[in-house]
């Protein structure tokens, strides 16, 4: 027998209370007159559609131990799917964003033909070929994507209600709620993934491909849907931000992009579904933030550095990243509340 | 003549000039508990690697159920009803005792990665049906106590029995049980092979053992191949086996025959 009141485990109440929290984010932005309010949506919007690639890259390597250093070319397709299917085809953004997310897809999983022989470092550079391909492909398919002009004045991402007047896209605040709901969505559907047959299937993958060819895992079956899965997150990811700019051109997605999700990854805590957010917004923030810091706005570059010794620190003492020290922490308190409450 | 559950017939393998395994044939029948012994290197191993279709044998075939099975992919084994253990234990590390039982049902999942995220009804039952599986075998095996401890952290002892697990979770018809007794004690090792009697009886099992104990070979099979620098040197009951000339040379040496 299910009732209602079985749901309300502990861990489910903190999740509700705190999607309720970043619900409220503008309005408690709002409250400071110092802040600027537009500038600083768009960046948590940019941190939200970078933790949904983020949430794909952590199930290709986190969870099947596949690395790629191209995600920003799969993230590249994305964008570029959805700013042609809306500006050359007419088509509307709700069809445009799966489309995009389908289409990179498909070309994940033909990226992972090739990545079935490789392990490791080869996979790595295999991957980064990709990734630095992309960008030229984009320069050289003129006619379509505009060449390094890029494509401009991308229509409003809206969703249309039938009878109703649709949800128009326009502001920063209403865009936050576009991300955050589709960051929702695929958080959603990545944690059922990593606790399902097929992620205990990427797990062993990761883990000892004896053991799973051994368990009856088709490690080309397998490998292959990881990077079309991984693409897909990438896909949907860049066509909000194609739409969050209005404009993309081929040098927003340089290696460095593809590094910077890695580094996300790492950062916030392999295997993590939580820790994938946590990296995206970690990165995210401090990239752009670092520079408005007092000293060091002074100093040209100098946010770089800051950057790097907080990315060195965090790797050194948090080994598990962002996730890990968060779930230390929190066993840290349970174990609290359990003495005090014996004590009472 | 009933037909053998797994005929291996002229196997041969070779690593470059070095020959693992020559022209073997070796027979399990249905029910039977069959051991494969012999010196260290004798192939045994890659006896075991050939029929779980890790390697691909030069020359020769194996049957199991009267197909032919020698040129199968490996991730298709198991699912015809052959799972194995190895030698030096391959878990999966990370995942704990519980997840690694759920993963030697993956054959018998209908998994999808849409049908999976969706998180549909179907989906939901069948991970409720192998978790109690999964249980059943937990608790026939004594690891209750560590159903949700990584493997990584287990002892040796029981990462086998763990590994041994997984295999059975399978519900496979043929085991191969590579050195099940490695690293036991006397007292482990006789428990072991009582547990393997109960195992065979319980799920009505064929099992093909390799093993350097000979107590315990010897307690536990029906029928014994001795392999030596890859052939076959003797076959038989274990007591044909325990005064067979050829077997006394290759474990002991030719002077241990000339007193």
């Amino acid at each position: 027998m299910t009732t209602w009141w079985r749901w309300c485990t502990l861990s489910n109440v903190v999740t509700l209370l705190g999607l309720g929290v970043v619900c409220l984010v503008p309005t408690i932005l709002g409250l400071f007159p110092g802040i600027p309010l537009g500038y600083v949506l768009y960046l948590v919007s940019l941190g939200l559609i970078y933790a949904i690639v983020a949430l794909g890259l952590n199930l290709l390597f986190g969870y099947a131990g596949q690395f790629s250093l191209g995600h920003a070319g799969f993230f590249a397709i994305g964008a570029y799917t959805s700013a042609i299917l809306t500006t050359r085809a007419d088509l509307p953004f709700i069809l445009a964003l799966p489309g995009a997310g389908l289409l990179t897809a498909a070309i994940g999983f033909l990226l992972g033909l090739p990545a079935l022989r490789l392990t490791g470092l080869y996979l790595a550079i295999a991957t980064l070929g990709f990734g630095l391909s992309i960008p030229q492909l984009i320069l050289w398919l003129r006619e379509w994507t505009g060449g390094s002009m890029g494509l401009h004045k991308l229509p409003f991402a809206s969703i249309p209600l039938g009878p109703f007047p649709a949800i128009v896209f326009r502001t920063d605040q209403e865009y936050y709620y576009l991300a955050l709901g589709v960051l929702i969505v695929m958080t959603f559907l990545a944690r059922n993934i990593v606790n399902s047959d097929t992620g205990r299937a990427f797990i062993a993958i990761r883990d000892s491909e004896i053991a799973a060819r051994a368990m009856g895992v088709n490690l080309v079956r397998y490998k292959t849907t990881a990077f079309a899965v991984s693409a897909f997150y990438a896909g949907i990811a860049g066509s909000l931000y194609a739409h969050l700019l209005h404009g993309i051109s081929p040098e927003d997605f340089t290696v460095f992009l593809s590094i910077d999700f890695v580094t996300m990854v790492v950062l916030g805590g392999l295997a993590s579904v939580s820790g994938a957010l946590y990296g995206a917004f970690m990165l995210t923030l401090l990239q752009n933030l670092l520079t408005r810091l007092p000293i060091v706005s002074e100093f040209k570059n100098l946010y770089i550095v800051v950057l790097g010794l907080i990315l060195i620190l965090t790797v050194s003492f948090f080994p598990h990243g962002i996730a890990g020290a968060v779930q230390e922490a929190r066993q840290r308190i349970e174990r609290r509340i359990e003495k005090m409450l014996v004590g009472l | 003549m009933t037909q053998p559950l797994l005929e291996i017939k002229n196997l041969t393998m070779r690593f470059g000039g070095l020959v693992a395994v020559e022209r073997l044939d070796l027979t399990v029948n249905a029910g039977e508990i069959v051991g494969l012994i012999g010196p260290n290197g004798a192939g045994k191993t890659t006896v075991f690697n050939c029929i779980s279709r890790f390697y691909n044998p030069e020359r020769g075939t194996i049957h199991f159920q009267g197909r032919d099975i020698t040129r199968v992919p490996s991730h298709e084994i198991i699912r015809l009803g052959i799972a194995r253990t190895f030698q030096n234990v391959e878990l999966c590390r990370s995942m704990t005792v519980l997840q690694n039982l759920l993963l030697g049902q993956h054959v018998r999942m209908r998994s999808g990665v849409i049908r999976d995220g969706l998180r549909l009804s179907e989906t939901t039952r069948s991970e409720r049906e192998a978790i109690q599986r999964a249980m059943d075998i937990i608790e026939l095996l004594d690891l209750m106590p560590y159903r949700h401890y990584p493997a990584a952290v287990l002892p040796f002892g029981l990462q086998k029995m763990v590994e041994l697990g997984r295999a059975l979770v399978s519900q496979p018809l043929l085991l191969l049980l590579d050195e099940p007794a490695a690293g036991a004690n006397a007292h482990e090792t006789r428990r072991l092979a009582d547990l393997i009697r109960d195992i065979r009886e319980q799920f009505h099992l064929s099992i093909l053992l390799v093993e350097h104990d000979m107590t315990f070979v010897m307690g536990l099979c029906q029928r014994l191949y001795v392999l030596d620098f890859g052939r076959k040197i003797a076959e038989g009951t274990p007591e044909e086996i325990q005064n067979h000339p050829a077997v006394i040379e290759a474990y002991l040496g030719e002077s241990a025959v000339a007193l």
